[in-house]
């Protein structure tokens, strides 16, 4: 049996809707609609869709916070919802828009807090605080109190708050919203880190493929509740057949550039859009371009997740 | 650093004479509810005191308020001798009673109307992914050592009342006392549950809950006598707030029930307070289930 195994899993909310003044219509809105699939212990797995596909819905009820309508789902042999209290000891949750920490506490108080209520042995809970303390560079903020740490410093707290009783599966629910390109790369780098050392498998959902494409082999993509795609990236690259694409400013408006695995794809004035293949990289197109042309200014756009589901559908 | 697999059981601790096994589990549960209640409350008590000058003033504020109330008692009593039959050292047993009850029942989870307000923001998510019943977070959500202003305040009130009126103290009657304090916290206790339970349906139901308990509270700090007998029926067998501290007092002051009701339900506020519990109980489980959270 796998860690995480969800059959037929749906979800669905009842809506109320003004429609006039004295009028309300409830419909229905199906947030998982039959979803079904299976982790296994130490996975890495993006699980990814654009807004309002139905992934927050689907980590709250592999958390218990939410019932499921219909389906079965079992988190290391535990069903979420009949047995909530007795999971929240394997499992760990990162909110990214908002923190499960304590507003007025410092960290330091934050955590103190959790070893008891997690009833963490001291030894361990030491030795775990130092570490994360280091890999999460939270060293200055321990005494701050959470309501005065930015976006990207709450994150890296709440993070170390959820692994301080060693759970064995992570939930991040779109952790890297609102961060910085430098604070992202930091939190990918201990999200590996923490998979590879301790072998904590990780479900993380996002609406940007970079978060997926520097972390996980396995993707899970989501569209309005439906599990359009699950595989491996390079397959998901394949069959969204998404390209990445180079912006480039030259200095002297000039014709197509001509590169060895790129296309143009736009040209406006000394600006022009090249696109190549999102699982080639960059350096040699951008070292091609840089070695005939004069080149002002250069910048990479990746895939947006919406093109990729489109090109998904379309096939 | 630490394996993944060795992991702390939960330490429920060798029972001496082995329980059924249910029985075990409810007892370690609720054990460890209210340990991590304490932890809960003792965070919120040290943050209240890092402010420490606001807390004094809202201590003493609380305690002002909740002494006006019986100050406006006491002004009546300079000008009448009775009210509804009872003299004011009755009547400052019948505000002490009910004033005590609602003032524990308060400070133990008076912040739980909080809830509706995490029930709409979906902050109630970050309390379902710990490993502590929902209850005892929610009962410890901003816990506020402040409320011992009308506590302290009740009590002195019960203690001077209990003293001055004319009553022969039996044994019964002198245990009596210790019980209405315990029957009526657990009555306001189940009703402020029963209104937080209800914001899981709406997010009105702690101003319900409030009407019920405060105004329960007020309303029975008078002697029932001043009320029309269908109010006090509702009082009885709706709102089961006069098991509070009225019936009870009838008993320990020597009264007969002056609407002639059965003096049974001098003794029934343990049954109206396991009623109204097992109620309370039942709406916060179905609420739970209930929790939608709320969408990004
Ligand atoms: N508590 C809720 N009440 C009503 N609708 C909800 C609720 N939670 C989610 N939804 C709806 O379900 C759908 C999926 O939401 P969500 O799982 O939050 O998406 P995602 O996390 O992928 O952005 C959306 O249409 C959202 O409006
Ligand atoms: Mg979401």
């Amino acid at each position: 049996m796998s860690l995480i195994e969800v059959t037929d899993l749906s979800r669905t909310f009842e809506v109320r809707r003004k429609v006039s003044r004295f009028r309300r219509e409830v419909h229905e809105v199906r947030a998982v609609d039959h979803l079904s699939f299976a982790v296994g212990a130490g996975e890495m797995v993006g699980y990814i869709g654009p807004n309002g596909a139905g992934k927050s819905t689907t980590i709250k009820m592999l958390t218990g916070i939410l019932v499921p309508s219909s389906g079965s789902l079992s988190v290391a042999g535990i069903d979420p919802s009949r047995n909530r209290v007795e999971l929240t000891r394997r499992i760990g949750v990162v909110f990214g828009q908002r923190t499960t920490l304590w507003w007025d506490l410092p960290l330091r108080d934050s955590f103190e807090l959790l070893r008891r209520i997690y009833r963490i042995d001291r030894d361990r809970y030491r030795r775990n605080l130092a570490e994360f303390t280091e890999l999460l560079e939270l060293g200055d903020l321990l005494d701050t109190p959470v309501r005065q740490l930015s976006l990207g410093q709450r994150m890296r707290g709440d993070i170390a708050a959820a692994l301080l009783h060693d759970p064995e599966i992570l939930y991040l629910d779109e952790p890297t919203i609102g961060l910085d390109v430098v604070s992202k790369g930091r939190l990918r780098e201990f999200l590996r880190t923490l998979n590879a050392e301790r072998g904590v498998t990780l479900l993380l959902t996002t609406h940007d493929l970079q978060d997926i494409e520097q972390l996980c082999s396995r993707v899970m993509v989501i569209d309005h509740g439906f599990l359009v795609f699950d595989g491996s990236l390079e397959l998901l690259h394949e069959r969204g057949g998404s390209t990445r694409t180079l912006v480039v400013d030259l200095v002297d408006e000039a014709p197509p550039i001509d590169v060895p695995g790129a296309e143009v794809r736009k040209v406006e004035g000394p600006r022009q859009w090249l696109s190549f293949p999102a699982k080639a990289s960059a350096a040699p197109v951008v070292a091609a371009v840089a070695a005939s042309y004069d080149v002002a200014d250069l910048s990479i756009t990746e895939p947006a997740i919406e093109d990729v589901i489109r090109a998904i559908y379309t096939r | 650093m630490a394996s993944p697999t060795t992991r702390t059981a939960p330490s429920t601790g060798p029972a001496p004479t082995p329980a059924p096994a249910p029985l075990r589990r409810l007892g370690g549960n609720l054990r460890w509810g209210f340990r991590a209640y304490g932890l809960l409350a003792l965070m919120w008590i040290r943050v209240s005191f890092t402010y420490r000058t606001s807390f004094v003033l809202l201590t003493l504020g609380q305690l002002f308020i909740t002494a006006l109330d019986f100050v406006a008692i006491v002004i009546m009593f300079a000008n009448v001798d009775v009210l509804g039959g009872f003299g004011l050292a009755e009547i400052a047993f019948l505000y002490g009673g009910s004033s005590l009850c609602l003032g524990l029942a308060d400070l133990a989870l008076g912040n739980i109307e909080r809830l509706g307000n995490r029930i709409r923001m979906g902050t109630f998510d970050a309390m379902m992914v710990r490993p502590v019943p929902l209850f005892a977070q929610v009962c410890a959500d901003e816990f506020a050592l402040r409320r011992l202003g009308r506590i302290a305040q009740a009590a002195a009130v019960l203690t001077w009342a209990t003293a001055s009126v004319d009553v022969d103290w039996t044994v019964g009657r002198a245990l009596m006392v210790p019980y209405l304090v315990a029957c009526g916290t657990v009555i306001f206790l189940a009703i402020f549950t029963l209104g937080a339970a209800l914001q899981f349906w709406t997010t009105d139901g702690s101003e319900a809950a409030n009407a019920f308990t405060y105004g329960g509270s007020t309303l029975t700090q008078y002697p029932l006598t001043i009320y029309p007998v269908e109010a006090v029926k509702a009082l009885t067998f709706i709102v089961p707030v006069a098991f509070v501290n009225w019936y009870p007092a009838l008993y320990i002051l020597d009264r007969p029930d002056p609407f002639g009701l059965p003096a049974a339900l001098q003794f029934s506020s343990p049954v109206a307070g396991l009623a109204l519990c097992l109620l309370a109980g039942l709406a916060w489980r179905t609420g739970v289930r209930r929790y939608r959270s709320t969408g990004s």
